[in-house]
């Protein structure tokens, strides 16, 4: 088998997870690449949604943008952005959306707001964007996160996007129907909620990672399922697909950063 | 009704010290020359409005037009964090801003209620999510017919609203495609309408009949300006300009850099320029 790297693991492990038939509400970046590796792949007609209104977009390379013209080009149609959140996303049209974060803590909550204190920041953040409403509107939540300590936290501070709260029926206590984060996908590992406490557990562990591992690069006293399997390696299809993309993609936007890095 | 007029007389007529006003752009149709003749004219004490603050926002906050941002994702898309708005939040530099923070979800329902003539958005929006602590402009409402509880945010009203479209007709209808954003609502929302425009043709026959966006009595005021969203793009027109977003990186995470730029790119040009800057881009 090939080398591939833990980040390929990730994003090939996340494009896995999803089927033909569902209606995904894309983020940008690792979200996006597993995306379209899964509509290179196994599930071609996945439909893929953008913020900017465009849905079943097929693009040839990864957007810089969430508004790329090729979006806009490849899609079924493109609707105006009031009616992308209301009738779309609000409207129970998108059984998944896939989010990164900046914060995740064991429940599932993202934070893309702020480091610290929001009136006194360490880090101001760009913000939620769809995010706060993505979280609660969609069927169920993806996230891909690469895994470090100052990202997977005890407790984030901000809660930008609700996942499971305190765990436990949190989400029904505030009236919330949709089934909320049910799998987060690292360069080290798979998770999924305990069904009963909604903490994420270990299920699956990528080639060459170890407990150890996963433990030192997660702020949280991490929690592994009774029996942990280990994730198949990127098949040769997976990992020539992705990295055809990240050429066709560098070879797009990359005449432009290297003017942007002279 | 509207009037064709040069940019500067478009910006000196409808935008004032104080305003509140929008320069809307979904990524795409970001009106950047209205933006920058707004610098050029020195307008202070701004309240802008916008769902996606980007970099040309990160120049008025810079040169210090602004005191109050309503938004809902500052970042420079694809690359990173608004160094300029930063400053200014962080640092209170060049003065401090005032920033209301919503989602998209609500920032793109109060512009339809603003157009609509509506007092509020009410939507299902927010659960969970820390917002309402931080922005008091965040409420919630009952459902009278079901009693759920439902997010409620003010309209918005902005006092001006700027956008950029593909073309004008001589009547002066305004026709936009591609990702068409949130800018009909946000004219319809405002009391005033200002529109640049890449070209105006004799009509609109042959072309697709929904793509007219505002009709020409909605509108007060239309510029042209070729290349006017560079660095953002107009679809069948130009590209985008990454390349200018990945350098703005590096010329906004210095103060001395920014204001050098600025004075060469913005306060020492006219509008002219973004015919040239989009020359090399044009499909």
């Amino acid at each position: 088998m090939t080398e591939f790297t833990a980040t390929e693991m990730m994003t090939i492990a996340a494009a896995r997870a999803l089927s033909n038939d569902d209606v995904c509400f894309v983020g940008i970046g690792a979200p996006s690449a597993a995306c379209n590796v899964a509509r290179l792949t196994h599930a071609p007609d996945i439909t893929l949604i953008y913020e900017s209104g465009t849905i079943g977009t097929a693009p040839d390379v990864l957007p810089l943008s969430i508004g790329d013209g090729e979006l806009c080009e490849t899609a079924v149609t493109t609707v105006a952005v009031p009616e992308m959140f209301r009738y779309w996303l609000q409207g129970g049209r998108i059984s998944i959306g896939f989010l990164g974060a900046a914060q995740l803590d064991k429940f599932g909550n993202i934070n893309t707001t702020v480091i610290g204190d929001y009136y006194h920041p360490k880090v101001r953040l760009p913000g939620g964007g769809g995010a706060p409403e993505i979280a609660t509107s969609c069927g169920e939540i993806y996230i891909t996160l690469k895994q470090a300590t100052r990202s997977m936290v005890e407790k984030i501070d901000f809660f930008t996007s609700y996942g499971h709260g305190n765990g436990y029926d949190d989400r029904q206590k505030l009236g919330i129907t949709t089934k909320g984060p049910t799998l987060l996908i690292t360069d080290l590992a798979i998770w999924k909620p305990d069904p009963v406490t909604k903490e994420f557990t270990v299920v699956s562990m990528h080639k060459g990672v170890t407990r150890e591992m996963v433990q030192e690069t997660c702020g949280w006293t991490v929690r592994f399922a009774d029996h942990v399997a280990e994730t198949p390696e990127p098949t040769a299809l997976e990992l020539t697909t992705l990295r055809d993309l990240q050429a066709r993609t560098a070879a797009a936007h990359g005449g432009t950063r290297e003017k942007a890095d002279a | 009704m509207t009037q064709f007029l040069s940019l500067a007389d478009a910006v000196g007529q409808n935008l004032k010290h104080s305003d509140i006003v929008a320069f809307e752009g979904f990524t795409h149709l970001i009106p950047v020359a209205a933006a920058h003749e707004a610098i050029r004219q020195g307008i202070k004490d701004l309240t802008l409005l916008r769902m996606t603050p980007d970099i040309v926002y990160d120049q008025m906050i810079g040169m210090g037009l602004a005191r109050k941002v309503i938004f809902s994702y500052a970042g420079n898309p694809g690359v990173g964090l608004l160094r300029r708005m930063r400053d200014a939040i962080e640092n209170q530099f060049p003065r401090a801003i005032e920033t209301v923070e919503h989602s998209h979800s609500a920032m793109a329902q109060a512009y339809e209620a603003g157009a609509a003539g509506l007092p509020l958005a009410v939507f299902r929006g927010y659960k969970g999510a820390d917002l309402p602590k931080v922005n008091p402009e965040i409420k919630s409402i009952t459902c009278p017919f079901t009693g759920e509880e439902l997010a409620a945010v003010p309209a918005h009203r902005p006092d001006v609203t700027f956008i950029h479209a593909q073309k004008a007709n001589r009547k002066g209808d305004v026709l936009i495609e591609g990702i068409i954003g949130v800018q009909k609502e946000a004219a319809l929302a405002a009391r005033r309408v200002v529109v640049t425009v890449e070209e105006v043709v004799p009509d609109f026959k042959g072309l697709h009949p929904n793509l007219t966006i505002l009709p020409n009595w909605t509108i007060d005021a239309i510029a042209v300006v070729p290349g006017g969203a560079h660095p953002s793009y107009t679809h069948g027109y130009y590209e985008r300009d990454n390349a200018t977003y990945l350098e703005w990186d590096k010329i906004s995470a210095d103060r001395d850099l920014f204001a050098g730029w600025m004075r060469e790119n913005v306060l020492e040009v006219g509008p002219e320029v973004f015919a040239m800057r989009v020359e090399g881009l044009r499909s």
